[in-house]
């Protein structure tokens, strides 16, 4: 065997060499086709994305400049921030901002604290583990519209069933606390199955022998939950608050069906709708939307920023 | 069927890091190549750059005299078989085989009598309708070696491919592997970081070490040969006994006491210009009970006497475990090799000393025992660079 | 935990029935009434009773009598087919992409994606409004059919290229050691493993369509393209002067039935895909 070869080993650790100057990697064959594979899948995707949301976006920010009201065509012109100040400075905008917060917060503790149970029940239960998971996901996949029905058939004086329980002469739907509360419970009935989905999958992250070494340790059952359950599904508890939080903030069938916005009822995207499709105002209407967009952006920046929330796909997709 | 030359090949990462350094191997035709090294150290990624599958910074590739550094792995025509087998799932054994063949536009015919006379030879035959979920490890092990042997490719490339196996089906499969590849005569590559595996197989053994190739050559000469402490430490188990020496006038100050060096020793550490400090390698199998050792033998070694810790009875041999007083050596190489004892056994860690005795003796736990080693067979290495000092290669 | 005996174990599982019951009720209850409201009978409509005192499948005849719902009905299946099917085909291509393949700009993508997942969707009713109207999609199938691509295809992507990611890379590595393209790897390997995963994101995006509320009364006018659950809150009924309850009812069930078969049959996947792409995106 003559082919022994000597090397003198690199002195010191072992360390991966960095490279002193660098050279620019011909790509092989491979390589350039998977590239090339890379872009042009992912093309059409992107191209439709862009076109029906990035294009729109700017043209409504433009939109949003201009005094242009549909009944009065003629009357379109340029008016700078005008449509801004109108908006900012208008009662029944402040109004659906608050209601829209107040229904987004108080819905979202209370689906975090049923979704948790639903979560928990789902994840543990004894008998018909199935059957539950399957029945769970009907409030999540039934249509909105037929949901929100339903709710305003149950309050709707005579008809329904939970009118009689509050009491035959209350038209629950009629006043704003109470239609607020009803919406509220429509919001909730409808997507706490979807948080409980989320954070069950984060449950199921939780591994059995950390809570059996818990038990061993002496914790009891709420302290399992507190201590070990809550900060290991820290993550998946985030992402669902994101996007329940996001998608709370856009509330708008519930509210259409159940009370139309009246009775100071209405969502900002209620508002927005009722100014652009019934108003015909697209000027304000889109001063508004843009304002919702800007609102949503901050929303899921403070998210991000505030709690490091590891947002779906802010990982390093399929790296290898 | 080719050689498969690697020039000066290198691998760096867009990052900078330097994953492989121009790593030299000349595979000759119808040999079996081994490389090998712990977790990190490059030896996947040169087999990945052999089969296409990640690109070659710099340097060339060259199989079958031909530059294939652009080419597509499709078009190198080679094989591979790897660590999961990466069996089609939604294929059957027969299926699975011919999908190379399928690929390759080869007649409907053609493709059946390869994929039966594969099968025969893997011992699939009655497994070939089966789905690989419905197999065993070592089915599916074979069912692999299957898709790789059914084209006839220029190369095998192996990745650890008996790395999932349990120890017993290891063993069996090391043996049908090397059969095989005697049987077909197939230029294969073949990494793994088990080191009983790269003894046993390989024509030639590569040892890897943070991107850079250590030494190559067949495995008995790397083990009675090592170029540095690296590899030294790396092959053989268990593995050698390391500790600090001093040398001054032929003489070796060591925990175990004097050692006066043999004159075939004394010279190459004189011509290797040998520093005052060292590091003194001994295998376990140059020790011996001093009881047994005829004089002529007696008195060209050292006995020294030490308590035993430890002894492991195997029946053909014994292990026995010293505590060795003083300081241990201590090298980047030796801690690298401790950090990987995941996969290698931790050179004698602890200042514990590793002796393998004949079955004969009749040392018990405990008792203190006169050890004899041989001092022809030491070997001493720089502390620094880890080279061997005592090299008697070329 | 430590089970004494079969006594124990039987009171455990009385509680757990209780729970899950209670669960039962809770999702079902307001289903079970829009069932109950859509077969009364016209007098006993008003009664306020949550089980009909007098069944009758009235609702569902005159429904189907007029062009409103069936119109609207045949708009809602064919916008909604139409939309999941490119969503998803779009979706697969660039799931499988980021999921699998280094390429330029992937970061990007993702963000991008995720971006639009969290899209307040009435923003863009401003400016679809106009933009459709100047270029006659408004009213029309396309005219839905766009939006609703876009808002599904973060979903179909963050689903599929979970799924995808399951799919043990070595294959596809395999795969072109066997000598395929990167394209026939994609056919002929990873695509057959991967069909279970486009089929339930094609379940998600459907539900997704099938339920879109503002798009269907923003950008549409008339019966033309208008879905079902828009139709519903323009119902009048057969009569002018009375309200539609029972018909929208009656409605509200038709379009409810393939949620609940899609529940029924597929629960373990929607499940799988709901909660794969959350998890570890």
């Amino acid at each position: 065997m003559t082919g022994t070869t000597r090397s003198v080993p690199a002195a010191g650790q072992a360390a991966p060499i960095v490279a002193q100057g660098r050279t620019k990697a011909v790509l092989s064959e491979g390589k350039r086709a998977e590239r090339r594979l890379g872009l042009l899948l992912c093309a059409p995707a992107a191209v439709v994305m862009i076109a029906v949301t990035g294009w729109p976006i700017v043209y409504s920010i433009w939109l949003s400049l201009q005094r242009f009201d549909l009944r009065f065509p003629a009357k379109r012109e340029f008016v700078g921030l005008q449509n801004y100040l109108t908006v900012l400075s208008d009662g029944y905008w402040w109004t659906s901002v608050v209601v829209t917060v107040g229904i987004t917060v108080v819905s979202v503790v209370i689906e975090l604290v049923v979704g948790m149970t639903l979560a928990l029940i789902m994840h543990r239960t004894l008998v018909a583990r199935g059957l539950i998971r399957t029945v769970a996901l009907i409030p999540y996949g039934i249509v909105t519209v037929v949901a929100a029905f339903s709710w305003k058939y149950a309050w709707t004086p005579q008809t329904g069933y939970l009118a009689d329980l509050v009491g035959p002469d209350k038209a629950v739907l009629t006043e704003r606390l109470p239609a607020l509360g009803a919406i509220i419970i429509a919001e909730v009935w409808k997507t706490t199955p979807f948080m409980a989905l989320l954070l069950m999958a984060g449950l199921a992250l939780v591994p059995d022998d950390l809570l059996r070494a818990a038990s061993m340790d002496g914790a009891g059952p709420w302290q399992r939950f507190v201590r070990i359950i809550v900060p290991v599904m820290k993550p998946a508890i985030l992402v669902a608050l994101l996007f329940r939080t996001l998608d709370a903030f856009r509330v708008f069938d519930n509210i259409f069906v159940l009370t139309g916005g009246a009775q100071g009822t209405g969502s900002v995207s209620m508002l927005t709708y009722d100014n652009l499709i019934k108003g015909l105002n697209l000027g304000i209407g889109s001063t508004m939307a843009v304002l919702i967009f800007i609102a949503v952006a901050i929303i899921a920046f403070l998210f991000i920023k505030g709690f490091g929330a590891a947002a779906p796909g802010s990982d390093q997709g399929g790296k290898r | 069927m080719a050689e498969i030359v690697l020039d000066k090949v290198t691998k760096r990462y867009p990052d900078g890091a330097l994953a492989v350094h121009e790593v030299n191997i000349e595979i000759a035709d119808g040999e079996f190549v081994i490389l090998v090294g712990p977790s990190g150290c490059g030896k996947s990624t040169t087999l990945n750059m052999i089969a296409g599958l990640e690109d070659i910074t710099e340097g060339e590739l060259r199989i079958g005299g031909e530059r294939v550094n652009e080419r597509a792995p499709k078009d190198r025509d080679i094989a591979m078989v790897f660590q999961s087998y990466a069996l089609y799932p939604h294929m059957t054994v027969a299926e699975n085989m011919a999908f190379p063949l399928r690929l390759a536009k080869v007649d409907k015919a053609t493709i059946e009598r390869k994929v039966t006379e594969a099968a025969k030879i893997l011992d699939l035959t009655q497994h070939l309708e089966r789905k690989p979920s419905n197999l065993s490890g070592g089915q599916r092990q074979r069912v692999a070696m299957g898709r790789a042997i059914v084209r006839n490719p220029k190369a095998f490339l192996m990745d650890e491919p008996l790395s999932n196996l349990d120890a017993k089906l290891r063993g069996q499969m090391r043996t049908s592997v090397s059969r095989l590849q005697k049987q077909l005569g197939t230029t294969t590559v073949y990494v793994t970081h088990d080191q009983t595996e790269a003894m046993t197989l390989g024509d030639r053994v590569v040892v890897m070490r943070g991107g850079v190739v250590q030494q190559v050559g067949a495995p008995q000469f790397l083990y009675d040969h090592p170029a540095n402490l690296f590899v030294a430490g790396f092959i053989g188990a268990p593995s050698m006994n390391f500790m600090p020496a001093t040398l001054a006038d032929g003489q070796l100050s060591t925990p175990l006491g004097q050692v006066r060096l043999g004159d075939e020793v004394r010279r190459r550490v004189e011509a290797a210009n040998a520093p005052r400090d060292v590091v003194l390698g001994v295998r376990p199998e140059h020790f011996e009970d001093a009881a047994l050792v005829d004089e002529a033998s007696r008195a060209r070694g050292t006995v020294f006497t030490a308590h035993v810790d430890v002894l492991e009875s195997m029946g053909s041999e014994k292990y026995a475990y010293f505590t060795v007083d003083g300081e241990q050596a201590s090298s980047a190489e030796l801690d690298e090799l401790a950090a990987d004892s995941g996969s290698v056994d931790v050179p004698a860690s602890g200042g514990q000393l590793v002796t393998r005795l004949s079955a004969a003796s009749t040392v018990t736990e405990g008792v203190a025992l006169d050890v004899w080693f041989d001092t022809d067979k030491v070997q001493l290495f720089h502390p620094d660079s880890g080279v061997n000092l005592t090299y008697a290669g070329k | 935990m430590t089970v004494i005996g079969g006594a124990e174990t039987r009171a455990r599982k009385v509680r757990w029935s209780i729970i899950d019951i209670v669960v039962v009720v809770y999702a079902l209850i307001p289903v079970l009434w829009i069932l109950s409201l859509s077969l009364k009978s016209k007098n006993t409509l008003t009664d306020g009773n949550f089980v009909p005192r007098e069944w009758s499948i009235q609702n569902y005849i005159d429904i189907f009598h007029t062009n409103e719902f069936l119109l609207a009905l045949v708009n809602s299946i064919g916008i909604a087919l139409i939309a999941t099917a490119i969503a998803v085909v779009l979706g697969t291509m660039a799931a499988y992409a980021i999921a699998r393949l280094d390429f330029p700009g992937k970061q990007l993508l993702v963000g991008f994606s995720l971006l639009v997942a969290m899209f307040p969707q009435v923003s863009l009713v401003s400016p679809l409004f106009e933009i459709e109207r100047s270029l006659g999609l408004f009213d029309t199938w396309p005219g839905l059919i766009l939006p609703y691509i876009t808002f599904a295809l973060p979903l179909a992507i963050y689903t599929l290229s979970a799924f995808f990611r399951e799919i043990p890379w070595e294959l596809e590595k395999a795969a072109k050691m066997d000598g395929a393209t990167p394209a026939q790897a994609f056919r002929r390997v990873i695509a057959p493993l991967a069909a279970p995963g486009v089929f339930t994101t094609a379940i998600l995006v459907f539900i997704f369509c099938w339920n879109d509320f503002l798009f269907a009364i923003s950008l549409t006018s008339t019966t033309r393209s208008r879905t079902v659950p828009a139709a519903l809150s323009f119902f009048t009924g057969s009569s002018q002067f009375e309200e539609p309850t029972g018909q929208v009812a009656a409605a509200a069930v038709v379009i409810t039935v393939p949620i609940v078969l899609f529940v029924l049959f597929f629960q373990r996947r929607i499940v799988a895909g709901l909660t794969s792409g959350a998890v570890k995106g």
